[in-house]
């Protein structure tokens, strides 16, 4: 006999709930499912739903036009790449050493890299952008992802994971002659991969819609990432045309959105194998 | 230059490189870089890039490198940046009220210094004084004029025909726009608007707007050397109450703060009657108006008028004199005549030398499109857009008090009177 | 000797992270309090000292005692809404309830949506008389509303698009921590007869506590980081019922050149954060034990 999961709701309450579910699953999804009626749309049905409107991709195809978005695309993946190289390279060495490292002022550092979690780059930006300007670095990739490529979440994260991981793996392995550097290669990264994962996951989306810094620091089409693009695109003088904006929209935010629907599961079992809790 | 390539091999863009590397070569070559101020990729800048491209086959040994730098908002915060990290554009187009701003922050030299030979000075003189009168202050010339618009009155004339106005004929004056904004303003059994009779968008720079009140009310909002305004002045503030009445009194007006961007498609799912909005704006609607549309200069009180706006070419301080006279070169280049009846006819941006009404080509796009002449006879009285030190400043001061008014939190005269307040504020340093 | 090669060890490793770490996160700081004493350098003058001038402007600037207020109503308004269904939108999508892959995926598509993109959608969602809204509550003979023209509703307009973009986010971390506990506790509850309500508040709600202080925390941080939508949405207005506190350091920054200025409401801005954080540190340190 399997017993009742109490936190399964029952008869009429579950009928509610699923209705609940749905109707806030609806509003959710709203904005996303307008952009896609508007998108493929003429401009004169982006404000009215009439199902036997025609479909077009000419919105998709001014969009494309209208702005170097291939660019863009490239300055993005460009710049979530690095970040998220240079994170993982980092996090690793820094929660390596704050799991397994007992030194002098340890805990003093630690709490200087949580500072971090709150004073978020975004923050800073008018010191930030002194500093950026001083090193002659405005207008680059290199300054947009900077200020976040030490990343507090990540080395704490990594730190928790790294704990987890049994000491005598580790001594295993120097036994065997494995240096330092060795042993966080061969025994702690395997073992956090799902950590890697779900924090992988995180930076990405994070920097692939991250907006005010790449907006204040990147100035031309070489830099500027999609979303500033996006911006300086749909910002015109002559008013808001929501037909181009919508197919715009969907065409940057499209692979992540794939990915997305593509792992979702993984995504979540990554979070729960992470700790994240 | 270097460095720029050094930043494009670092990303491992070996094909720009490769295209970029005969500039390199070729050292005799005076490079121009110049912001525009327009989203990249739209017709406009394949525009300027056809124009640039004319400009360099004419003189060869100057490269004219454009680079689209958003908004005009986006523009200025991009080449003040630029300018404080060392490497500003040699020229560019900016909203002609940064004039004070740029001088402040020592980015721009003047062109009076520069276009010195008297073909030079003919030159500067032959533009509409309505649009040299934000170009310059102390007696030198810091901007020419270039894309350059001024507000106007659409109008619905299907919506006209329907309320049994005559369609060929727009409100001459603020009476005569209330009464037809009245006629024009329908509301459906419940007594819910579904048609509103006129709009005049608050959002984002209502100051602008609000200049379409107070110039036929005959006041201006602050003098020539930039370091006063007259927010106070009991003819803007009467301005201002004509304005806010029309939502707030004889609610012919959505109430509110009304969007700017929204503005042109509330005119074409024909919610409004009448708006105000940019000349800027002629191509667009031209576009996407299904119906019959006719545009007016803006209605007169005590007299006609509007502000000018759009932007100037400034030519900034850190760059060799080689690059200046360059820049000259280019700026008189692209605002002669045929040029900038060609950018006029092309963009909905009114010409700006009168020299360029007498062309052919504008002639015959004039007949053709009566509507493109409306913009360039309210020249005649047009004002400044207000434009003072510390301008962003100064201008918000003025936005916060018009939006407080127009969403009825604050009385028309107690919202100037904070703004005004507010403005002195700021401008005291200023006055010494 | 053995030690002493974990000092330098540890140490190296850190170096590459600490570096850039004090370079853009703790000398910005240092520097923002060390600026907020001079003027701001234009053109030929250069930055003077200026005491608390700058700190005194501040108090009698209208602007900033609105950006705050208005940020901490925005705070009050959206974390405990979207942190509420954060942990309710969990709970359905680890249920059993039909359709729950389209409801997990709906729930977490805003996370994934770039703001500034979809804070033009939600622009066309509250015009007047054509938008979305407006034709809902037109179909129901409501009068016509300007959401984002009105002081009193910009504000809230803005916290309904805040909870709707971070709630499925932090459903995630929810969704994670049930799926965590562990299924005896459930059964163990069934044997005793326990309501679900009951089970819910004295097993399941308890043992989310740390993903909720997790939350909090960003919850608290997105509240004060959150700008995009008001740069796409209302620049502020009207009359700065929608500015917040960043918002404003943006503007003062990057519009008005004014960085002096901007560094002294940075340096607010970060008291807040730090005092957040300190509550947050104390709290946690009662509650849960990170070893």
């Amino acid at each position: 006999m399997t017993a009742r999961n109490p936190m399964e709701p029952q008869g009429l309450d579950r009928a509610l709930e699923t209705i609940g579910a749905w109707v806030l699953a609806v509003l959710w999804i709203l904005p996303l499912a307008y952009a896609i009626w508007t998108a493929f749309h003429p401009a004169e049905f982006a404000t009215r739903f009439d199902l036997t409107a025609p479909l077009t991709l000419e919105n998709f195809r001014n969009a494309w036009n209208a702005a170097p978005f291939a660019r863009y695309f490239l300055n993005t993946m460009l710049l979530v790449a690095l970040i998220l190289a240079v994170q993982l390279v980092l996090c690793t060495l820094a929660g390596y050493a704050f799991a397994r490292f007992e030194f002098k002022g340890r805990d003093v550092v630690f709490m200087l890299v949580l500072v971090q979690l709150m004073v978020m780059p975004e923050v800073l930006v008018v010191e930030n952008y002194r500093t950026m300007a001083m090193l002659g670095l405005t207008d680059t990739i290199t300054a947009i992802g900077l200020p976040y490529m030490a990343s507090a979440f990540g080395i704490f994260l990594l730190r928790q994971t790294f704990k987890t991981v049994p000491k005598e793996l580790d001594e295993a392995a120097r036994v065997e002659g494995a240096n330092a550097v060795q042993v966080l290669w061969k025994v702690y990264v395997p073992l956090a991969r799902p950590v890697y994962i779900a924090y992988g996951l995180v930076s990405v989306s994070y920097h692939w819609n991250n907006f005010l810094w790449p907006l204040i620091i990147t100035n031309s089409v070489t830099s500027r990432p999609l979303t500033v693009g996006l911006q300086v695109f749909s910002s015109s003088d002559q008013g808001i045309d929501w037909s181009i904006i919508t197919a715009a929209t969907l065409m940057t935010s499209g692979p992540l959105l794939v990915a997305f629907l593509l792992f979702q599961k993984q995504f979540v079992q990554s979070f729960m194998r992470a700790g994240i809790r | 230059m270097i460095a720029k390539l050094k930043r494009l091999a670092a990303l491992g863009l070996t094909a720009a490189c490769v295209a970029l590397l005969p500039t390199v070569a070729a050292a005799q070559t005076t490079e121009v870089s110049f912001y525009y101020p327009v989203a990249v990729g739209g017709p406009i800048t394949k525009l300027v890039d056809s124009m640039a491209a004319d400009f360099e086959k004419e003189n060869p040994g100057i490269r004219i490198k454009p680079i689209y730098s958003g908004s005009y908002q986006e523009s200025i915060v991009k080449a003040l940046t630029a300018m404080k990290s060392g490497e500003p554009p040699v020229l560019s187009v900016l909203l002609s009220t940064d004039m004070f701003t740029l001088i402040d922050e020592g980015a721009i030299v003047d062109w009076t210094g520069l276009a010195t030979s008297p073909d030079d000075q003919a030159w500067l003189k032959s533009f509409y004084p309505a649009f040299m009168e934000n170009s310059q202050t102390g007696g030198k010339i810091w901007g020419v004029p270039f894309q350059r618009s001024t507000i106007v009155l659409y109008w619905n004339k299907e919506m006209f025909r329907e309320a049994k106005l005559d369609p060929n004929r727009a409100p001459e004056n603020w009476k005569e726009m209330l009464q037809y904004a009245q006629k024009l303003t329908k509301r459906d059994a419940s007594g819910n608007v579904t048609q509103w009779g006129v709009q005049v968008p608050s959002s984002g720079f209502p100051y602008w707007l609000f200049q379409g009140f107070t110039t036929p009310n005959n006041v201006v909002l602050m003098n020539k050397a930039g370091n006063q305004t007259y927010y106070d002045n009991p003819a803007v503030i009467e301005a201002l109450q004509y304005w806010v009445d029309l939502s707030q009194k004889h609610k012919v007006m959505p109430p509110g703060i009304i969007e700017w961007g929204t503005t042109p498609k509330d005119f074409f799912e024909k919610k409004i009657a009448m708006m105000w909005t940019t000349t800027g704006n002629l191509t667009n609607v031209k576009n996407n108006a299904k119906f019959d549309f006719g545009v007016a200069m803006l209605p007169a009180n005590k007299r006609r008028g509007s502000p000018t706006g759009g932007g100037n070419f400034y030519l900034f301080k850190k760059s060799t004199p080689a690059q200046q006279q360059a820049a000259l070169k280019f700026a008189k280049w692209i605002t002669s005549a045929e040029r900038a009846a060609q950018w006029g006819i092309e963009t909905g941006y009114v010409a700006v030398r009168p020299a360029a009404w007498e062309t052919v080509t504008l002639r015959k796009y004039a007949a053709g499109f009566p509507p493109a002449t409306v913009a360039r006879d309210q020249l005649e009285f047009s004002v400044a857009e207000l434009s003072t030190h510390e301008n962003q400043r100064v201008t918000k001061a003025l936005n916060d008090g018009l939006q407080a008014a127009l969403t009825g939190t604050k009385k028309p005269d107690q919202a100037m009177k904070d703004a005004q307040r507010e403005a002195d504020r700021i401008l005291k340093p200023y006055r010494k | 000797m053995i030690r002493l090669s974990a000092q330098v060890h540890g140490w190296l490793l850190l170096l590459p992270a600490m570096v850039l770490l004090a370079a853009f996160t703790h000398y910005p700081a240092a520097a923002t309090l060390l600026h907020s004493f001079f003027s701001t350098p234009k053109g030929e003058r250069p930055a003077v000292w200026v005491g608390l001038d700058n700190y005194q402007g501040m108090v009698e600037d209208p602007v900033f005692w609105q950006a705050l207020t208005n940020n901490l109503w925005f705070a009050l308004g959206t974390i405990p809404v979207s942190i509420g269904l954060a942990m309710l939108m969990a709970v359905w999508v680890n249920g059993k309830l039909a359709g729950r892959g389209f409801l997990r995926m709906a729930y977490f598509t805003p996370t994934v949506l770039p703001m500034i993109a979809v804070a033009n959608i939600w622009l066309f969602f509250y015009t007047p008389t054509y938008g979305l809204l407006e034709q809902v509550t037109g179909a129901f003979g409501l009068p016509s509303h300007n959401w984002l023209g009105t002081q009193n509703t910009v504000l809230g307009c803005l916290i309904v698009v805040t909870i709707w973009k971070e709630a499925g986010f932090f459903m995630i971390f929810y969704l994670a921590a049930l799926q965590a506990i562990p299924p005896a506790l459930a059964e163990a509850a069934a044997i005793e007869g326990a309501g679900r309500w009951y089970f819910f508040r004295r097993v399941v709600f308890p043992l989310l506590m740390p993903t909720t202080l997790f939350v909090l925390i960003n919850a608290v941080i997105n509240s004060f980081r959150l700008v995009e939508h008001i740069i796409v949405m209302t620049k502020g207005g009207p009359d700065n019922a929608s500015a917040l506190l960043l918002y404003y350091i943006y503007e003062v920054g990057f519009k008005f050149w004014d960085s002096a200025y901007a560094s002294t409401l940075t340096v607010v801005l970060l008291a807040i954060l730090a005092s957040a954080a300190i509550a947050q540190f104390v709290f946690l340190e009662k509650r849960t034990h990170y070893q």
